[in-house]
């Protein structure tokens, strides 16, 4: 048997490159979408509104796992076969953007009628309001929990390994294959992702502070 | 494209894919009951516990909640019996899925219970209740109370993040749809199907938490408003 070595350490903390890899296109696909999705949410429009909350409600009420089967078998054999980086990149931001759509929508609606109301008297018509207004301070409100979001987000690219997208967690997989030490291993992949995201929770958790340092 | 949908294969395996959305009722119902009982008296030892056991708390939930489930069920299932610990799938489906909930169950009974003002607590004492009383009557229920709608949609979380633990062989419904998929073909029938399954049970989850809420808090069920 195979021992245990620095070299598959080292094969693991390299794997995690994918993981950071994967995560990101997650979330910047994930933004893309969500951000014209939580505006449809708060929009005058009924059926804008209606459309952009069927999709949250679809997408909550199912889980990832299979949201990436459908995207990896399901159009492979329906004749478009995805790279499974592709199929898991999809996924995840189909995933990422109905709930980053519904933090947002809470983060727009948070900001003051009042201020609403102003950029109306002032005149500007709804781009202006959005561009100038309401988004600016609706980041500040979305900063905090979407940080919180991306650890989700890293965690959730485990499920990648699934389809045989080698990330950390499908790497951990192969390394035990040959050494079948699975305590050690999977404590050393999980230590793996908790340094990825425990940084972005410690971050999470001061902006929030910072955000309410006026309050309380 | 010239794909012709089939859904020919449920006439045989549809008792298949009930037996597997029932395992994923058992599995996440009693996960939850347990994790909420862990959570609940780790947030009381979070909020009240002495210096040390608050750090331990800290300890276990910053660790689950900063990994992913699917490396806690692999520790469970493959790290313990690889140290001797062996335990079928489905327990350790359930005692993955218990810790996991467990964490998340602190952190949003901690804030509930830190949202009871002290006042509170003199009250009670100053009526006469005992400390579990108290515990019971004036810290629980109302904590909960706030911080119900965060818990239901952590518990309904839950239900969709234990189709995970198909990847260890717990028979449940994602579990199911990998293996009707790989006798029929049809994967993307059966993972469509299964996507419906879910959001029927989502559904289901949220009817059933509304009306515990109606039970347990008489007084949204007399007023009709949340506390």
């Amino acid at each position: 048997m195979i021992q245990l070595s620095a070299n598959h350490v080292l094969y693991l903390v390299e794997a995690a490159r994918w993981t950071i890899l994967l995560s990101l296109i997650a979330f910047v696909g994930g933004a893309l979408v969500g951000l014209p999705l939580a505006l449809m949410r708060v929009a005058r429009s009924r059926l804008l509104r209606g459309l952009a909350s069927a999709y949250i409600q679809l997408i909550q009420g199912t889980p990832l796992l299979i949201v990436l089967f459908l995207s990896y078998f399901g159009l492979g054999i329906v004749g478009f076969k995805l790279d499974p980086l592709v199929a898991a990149g999809l996924s995840l931001t189909i995933y990422a953007a109905a709930f980053l759509a519904e933090i947002w929508r809470g983060c727009i609606e948070a900001v003051p009628k009042t201020q609403w109301e102003a950029s109306d008297c002032l005149g500007l018509n709804a781009f202006q309001q959005y561009a100038y207004v309401i988004l600016p301070q609706a980041v500040r409100i979305a900063t905090p929990p979407t940080v919180g979001f991306m650890v989700q987000i890293v965690k959730n690219t485990s499920l990648a390994s699934v389809i045989g997208f080698v990330e950390l967690a499908r790497a951990g997989q192969i390394v035990n294959n040959s050494t079948f030490e699975p305590f050690a291993i999977f404590a050393i992949v999980g230590a793996i992702y908790f340094a990825i995201c425990y940084p972005l929770s410690l971050a999470s958790r001061h902006l929030e502070r910072k955000a309410h340092a006026g309050r309380s | 494209m010239s794909y012709k949908f089939d859904f020919a294969f449920l006439a045989d395996k549809w008792p298949d894919f009930v037996a597997g959305a029932w395992l994923t009722v058992e599995l996440t119902v009693a996960s939850i009951a347990l994790g909420f009982v862990l959570g609940t008296v780790c947030a009381l030892a979070r909020v009240y516990g002495g210096p040390v056991l608050r750090r331990l708390v800290g300890i276990y939930v910053e660790t689950i909640r900063n990994t992913p489930l699917l490396i806690q069920i692999f520790i469970v299932y493959f790290g313990l019996s690889s140290l001797g610990l062996k335990l079928s799938a489905e327990v350790s489906a359930i005692v993955a899925l218990t810790v996991n909930m467990g964490a998340y169950t602190t952190e949003i009974m901690r804030a509930g219970i830190q949202s009871i003002q002290r006042t509170q607590l003199e009250a009670a004492d100053c009526l006469g209740l005992t400390r579990l009383q108290t515990i019971l009557h004036v810290v629980l229920l109302p904590a909960m109370e706030r911080v119900y709608p965060a818990l239901s949609s952590q518990f309904v979380l839950l239900m969709l993040a234990s189709s995970i633990t198909s990847q260890i062989s717990a028979e449940e419904l994602t579990a199911t749809a990998n293996l009707v998929q790989s006798d029929t073909y049809r994967s993307f029938e059966v993972y469509m199907i299964v996507a419906v399954v879910y959001l029927a049970l989502s559904a289901l989850y949220r009817l059933a938490l509304w009306a515990i809420g109606l039970v347990l808090f008489e007084r949204r069920r007399r007023l009709g408003t949340p506390l």
